[in-house]
């Protein structure tokens, strides 16, 4: 890394229904943190017209990243995007973005593994060091700690992630998202207001999590219609997030980590954070919760773990910059990583 | 007295009836809701000796259980006697050592004939006793399933388990446990789990060094 003169990365997100740009400074100064986000009509993400969606605002978010900082293209010594893992055709929209925009500037191209990047811009927000993190989101339900090089991850979903079965729970219960209060934040109003508990599947299997039986159980009580949507929606939450409590729980017995980091979109809940804190407190670790900018997709947790991979040498020549769709979390070598 | 403080329970040894005796006491969780936590605690406190007694019927000596207590969710069961194999597999000798470890391939085997996956098989999990019976305890993890994936997971733990407590001699324990393993559940099976632990541990995901 060259010290002499200011270095700043750009960083492109487009994992999802998320397309994200931010300017960040080598020493992990958040410029700018542009975003724009896909919002279908009905029903989840179609893979193809978010792409599309990506495609019509990439130049729209570029220019908005630079317009909010006093950068010049031509200051920018680094391009990371994220390559994976993700739905396919958002990956290669921002793969070619950023493919295009390296070429352009003449400056070297770092591919990022998401998951990586969550707990990165996690612990550089919050200051975490060497946390245990549950990384919940609508794609992803992951606990993992850092371990011999890598990001091991000790717990996850074997089949839905949790963001998803209360997305789905909730668009069967005929609810709908708007800007700024997504389905998760929807079902966390309502669950406030239940009063009964409803027995529903609780499926930890070792380590690992499953949550297809536990909508599919649920959605069937609601259909059954003597059950009270307030109480279905307070239900789901505690069995959902007690099982991720376990999970994480044991993975902090485990491997003693000081920390717990909670990231990722569901990371918003607060009765999540509530149980977690209690988790913490008993193993005497400090719970950091990443606030919601950064929890969610963006580009800045891209642009973070660009310069960490850059000072550690990694780059991908573009002609070798395939997505990786499937790319696990502890596939990555972390030479960054102090431990 | 507290001899095992776990994440999920704490163990005592206790004397009951002029019985020693353990009592395995699942914790109540601060942070989940009552009665959640009440239906976690007792269905566990359920399935465990139920499993244990399906393990006795696959002929896999476990310990007796004396009393199951639902509300409470505490188990009262034999103190079996003897050593954790974990403590005695290393001082062993060379022959012993693999008939042990040959012994416990063919223990493992019945299980999973039977449709039983323990879940936590490591060598503290097992108790030698002084008239050389193997006793395999804690259940507290162990699911049913005949699912060729479980089973390899299953043995891939104690594949782990050896290499992390008995390094010197992992290889060879393990490669008796699948003979024994082998000649309990058939060539062609127990060809097929191990072909799964490998995928496993392709996966990474269980891969210390790469």
């Amino acid at each position: 890394m060259r010290s002499s003169i200011a270095s700043y990365c750009l960083g492109i997100e487009s994992t999802a229904d998320d397309f994200g740009v931010a300017i960040l400074s080598f020493d992990g100064k958040v410029l700018s943190n542009a975003n724009s986000a896909y919002m279908p009509e009905k029903g989840g993400i179609h893979p193809r017209e978010a792409a599309r969606h990506h495609a019509e605002v990439a130049k729209k978010t570029l220019t908005e990243a630079f317009e909010k900082t006093e950068i010049k293209p031509q200051d920018i010594s680094l391009v990371a995007f994220s390559q994976g893992p993700g739905l396919g055709p958002c990956l290669r929209t921002g793969a070619t973005t950023a493919r295009a925009l390296a070429s352009y500037l003449g400056v070297p191209l770092v591919g990022v593994n998401h998951c990586v990047a969550h707990i990165e811009i996690g612990k550089l927000v919050t200051g975490a060091k060497d946390p245990v993190t549950l990384y919940v989101s609508g794609g992803n339900t992951i606990v993992s700690a850092f371990e011999a090089g890598r990001y091991r991850v000790f717990g996850e979903t074997l089949d839905i992630a949790v963001g998803n079965c209360l997305d789905v729970f909730a668009r069967e219960a005929g609810l709908s998202q708007k800007k700024g209060a997504p389905f998760g934040a929807i079902v966390e109003e309502i669950a406030r207001k239940g009063k009964t508990f409803v027995s529903l599947p609780y499926t930890v299997k070792g380590m690992d999590l499953s949550f297809s039986g536990l909508l599919t159980a649920t959605v069937q009580l609601l259909h059954e219609k003597n059950n009270r949507l307030e109480d279905l929606c307070f239900s789901l939450q505690e069995v959902a997030f007690s099982m991720l409590t376990e999970v994480t729980e044991r993975a902090l017995a485990h491997t003693e980590k000081p920390e717990v980091l909670l990231t990722g979109g569901v990371a918003a809940n607060k009765r999540l954070q509530s149980m977690l804190n209690v988790v913490a407190e008993e193993h005497n670790a400090r719970f950091c919760v990443v606030p919601k900018e950064y929890a969610l997709d963006n580009g800045a947790m891209i642009a973070w773990a660009g310069i960490l991979a850059y000072k550690s040498n990694i780059t991908v020549p573009v002609e070798k910059s395939f997505v990786k769709v499937k790319w696990r979390l502890e596939e990555v070598y972390a030479p960054w990583v102090e431990g | 007295m507290l001899i095992k403080k776990g994440a999920e329970a704490n163990l005592y040894l206790e004397e009951w009836h002029n019985r020693k005796v353990i009592m395995k006491q699942r914790l109540p969780k601060k942070y989940r809701i009552q009665e959640l936590d009440k239906e976690i605690r007792s269905q566990r406190t359920m399935h465990e000796p139920h499993i244990i007694h399906k393990a006795k019927e696959a002929g896999v000596p476990t310990p007796t259980i004396f009393m199951v207590d639902l509300a409470e969710a505490n188990i009262i069961m034999e103190a079996v006697d003897g050593k954790q194999v974990k403590q005695v597999l290393n001082d062993l000798s060379s022959e012993e050592r693999l008939r042990l470890s040959r012994h416990i391939g063919e223990l493992i085997g019945r299980l999973h004939n039977n449709g039983i996956i323990h879940g936590d098989l490591t060598t503290s999990n097992m108790i030698l006793t002084p008239y050389g019976k193997v006793v395999f305890v804690d259940f507290g993890l162990s699911e049913r399933s005949t699912e060729l994936e479980t089973k390899g997971v299953d043995l891939h733990l104690m594949k782990r388990a050896f290499q992390s407590t008995h390094y010197k001699y992992a290889k060879e324990c393990f490669e008796a446990v699948m003979e024994g393993y082998a000649e309990v559940v058939g060539e062609g099976e127990a060809k097929n789990v191990l072909e799964k632990i490998r995928e496993i541990e392709r996966r990474g995901r269980y891969v210390s060094e790469r």
